[in-house]
């Protein structure tokens, strides 16, 4: 443990984890509450990059639909809330479950596919969803519907902006310490194993759709949970936040920050927002209106990543020991 | 008699209008060494890839250990004691030669389903990993990652990888192939050690290999298995000599 703060890649890690724990003390003292807003997105953000991460990364499965997660736990929420049913000890765990079973029975079907075909039929089911999602014309339909927070009395409120964000915070922990464990476990060696050479992980003996297919589902459940607390962040749910864009928006992150490392998908998150972010005033600087036009910029340095940073952000640390 | 490990009872495999497997009838008794020879387009491939289960068959039935393997998946193949080497190496690259044999050991250690425990210090995984390694002379090569090993080294890590789960029926695609005359006389060594413990279906080029290690052999020709016998009835075989032996043996 302390020997990891001596590399670059540890200490950079610890301060970034450091400064996230404490965000909201620094927002509060600075007195810039978007701050805090933008950094309860990064780090929901960060849970569905670290989920995709999982199969994308490790597994190697280039997944165009996750954003697909967003929706299906934001809306199981909303559509809760909509009906009365605001306790989050209901919403929560029904949220999670239409994730996991969503996420199952696609995977079941797109994992029978490979490369370009597996991408395809990702982003097929995930569009099904979102022009489902748009056809609701009880649930806001395009416009979307503003949402009251789940509600857990006695245990934590929501509405707290600091208290959410902690919550979020302390989500995020979890799940990297569950894609840590996962990673070197028997189970993400398989995963691994099979984005290495699948034809050999057969021939060894492992069946390797079955695993493949526990990898995808576990990874939606955790995209499930960050469409759980995107929904709760801005009390408000939409087709938009599962748009094939946003599907991309998260490949784009995981493959800028790392794939297959544990941090990578936090630092490509922290990356996009920050780009996202200060370019537009940036070029506004330079003339007024240029802003606007801030994914010019932010396009050819994704270019530039992709052709000169291989391993992302991630390996601007050096190599991995 | 003893039944055979492995048989094959008339399989047939057609692409279009070749076929490619024309009825072939072979039998791999327990703890021999059968070789598998024939011509470029014999059918060995084809016929190695449905004894994996890689390839379904039009008709004709596979028997290993048993029990009817003809409709099974190539990883249950595996687990009733069917494992392979590849005719092109096949490792695990981005892995170091002890995690690719680990991984072996794995498949074989009941399921994966595991998340948590960190499997690089599970030593019933990389303990018996290091003795398979220690085996075909990997020993000190244990931390390398395989694709930084020589050619000859990889060659011997997939025979370890194939070892690993105590297989009943070592399935050999050319395991000398690529291989210079002094890694290939190691690596006959090491199969020759294995004799008599495990039954080998060897495919191999490599003639002095074949006629050194094995018990009987079958020749494939245009899919056909034209002969089978020992070692010197195959070469006192008119037929297999005009077909394929040629002047090698004369």
């Amino acid at each position: 443990m302390m020997a990891a703060l001596r590399t670059p890649r540890g200490l950079a890690t610890a301060l970034i984890l450091v400064l996230l724990a404490v965000l909201p003390f620094l927002t509060q003292a600075l007195d810039q509450r978007y701050l805090l807003s933008i950094g309860t997105k990064i780090v929901i953000w960060s849970i569905a990059a670290v989920s995709l991460n999982m199969i994308l990364g490790y597994g190697g499965l280039v997944s165009f639909g996750h954003a697909v997660f967003f929706g299906i736990g934001g809306y199981a929420v909303g559509i809760l809330s909509a009906h009365g049913m605001s306790s989050g000890w209901i919403q929560w765990p029904v949220a999670l479950l239409a994730a996991t079973l969503w996420a199952a029975l696609v995977g079941a079907l797109s994992l029978r596919t490979r490369g370009l075909y597996f991408l395809m039929t990702t982003l097929a089911f995930a569009q099904l969803v979102y022009y489902v999602g748009g056809g609701l014309e009880a649930y806001g339909a395009d416009d979307g519907l503003n949402i009251s927070r789940s509600r857990f009395p006695g245990l934590i409120d929501l509405r707290d902006k600091a208290s959410f964000y902690w919550l979020c915070f302390a989500l995020l922990c979890g799940t990297l310490w569950f894609c840590s464990r996962f990673a070197n476990s028997r189970f993400g060696y398989v995963i691994r194993g099979a984005k290495s050479n699948e034809l050999r992980m057969t021939a060894l003996g492992f069946p390797v759709f079955r695993y493949r297919l526990a990898a995808f589902t576990i990874s939606g459940a955790f995209g499930g949970l960050a469409g759980i607390l995107l929904a709760n962040e801005g009390a408000y749910i939409s087709p938009a936040m599962m748009s094939w864009v946003k599907s991309g928006d998260l490949i784009v992150i995981v493959v800028l920050g790392g794939m297959g490392t544990l941090f990578g998908p936090l630092y490509g998150t922290i990356a996009f927002f920050v780009l996202e972010e200060s370019l537009p005033p940036l070029l506004d600087l330079g003339r007024k209106g240029w802003g606007e036009y801030w994914q010019i910029v932010f396009g050819p340095m994704l270019v530039l990543i992709a052709l000169y940073a291989k391993g992302g952000i991630d390996s601007l640390f050096g190599r991995r020991s | 008699m003893t039944a055979p490990l492995l048989s094959t009872d008339r399989l047939v495999k057609r692409y279009g209008g070749l076929v490619a497997t024309d009825t072939v009838s072979i039998e791999v008794m327990p703890g021999e060494i059968h070789a598998l020879i024939g011509p470029n387009g014999a059918g060995k491939t084809t016929l190695v890839g449905q004894l994996t289960g890689n390839v379904t068959p039009d008709s004709g039935t596979i028997r290993f250990a048993g029990q009817d393997v003809t409709r099974l998946k190539t990883h249950a193949r595996v687990r009733l004691g069917l494992a392979r080497s590849f005719q092109i190496t096949s490792v695990l690259r981005e892995f170091t030669a002890l995690e690719n044999v680990a991984l072996a050991v794995q498949a074989h250690a009941g399921h994966s389903f595991r998340f948590l425990r960190d499997a690089r210090s599970d030593e019933s995984l990389r303990g018996p990993a290091r003795a398979r390694l220690d085996e075909v002379g990997l020993g000190s090569r244990a931390g390398t990652l395989a694709s930084a090993l020589s050619h000859g080294e990889q060659r011997q890590l997939e025979i370890s990888m194939a070892l690993a789960g105590d297989p009943k029926l070592l399935l050999l695609d050319e395991p000398m192939a690529g291989m210079g005359v002094e890694e290939s006389q190691r690596m006959i060594g090491f199969l020759r050690g294995l004799k008599g413990r495990r039954a080998m279906l060897l495919i191999e080029h490599d003639m002095d290999a074949v006629f050194q290690l094995a018990d009987r052999i079958t020749v494939l020709v245009y899919g056909r298995a034209i002969a089978s016998g020992t070692p010197a009835e195959i070469r006192a075989d008119a037929a297999v000599r005009q077909a394929y032996l040629g002047d090698e043996v004369a």
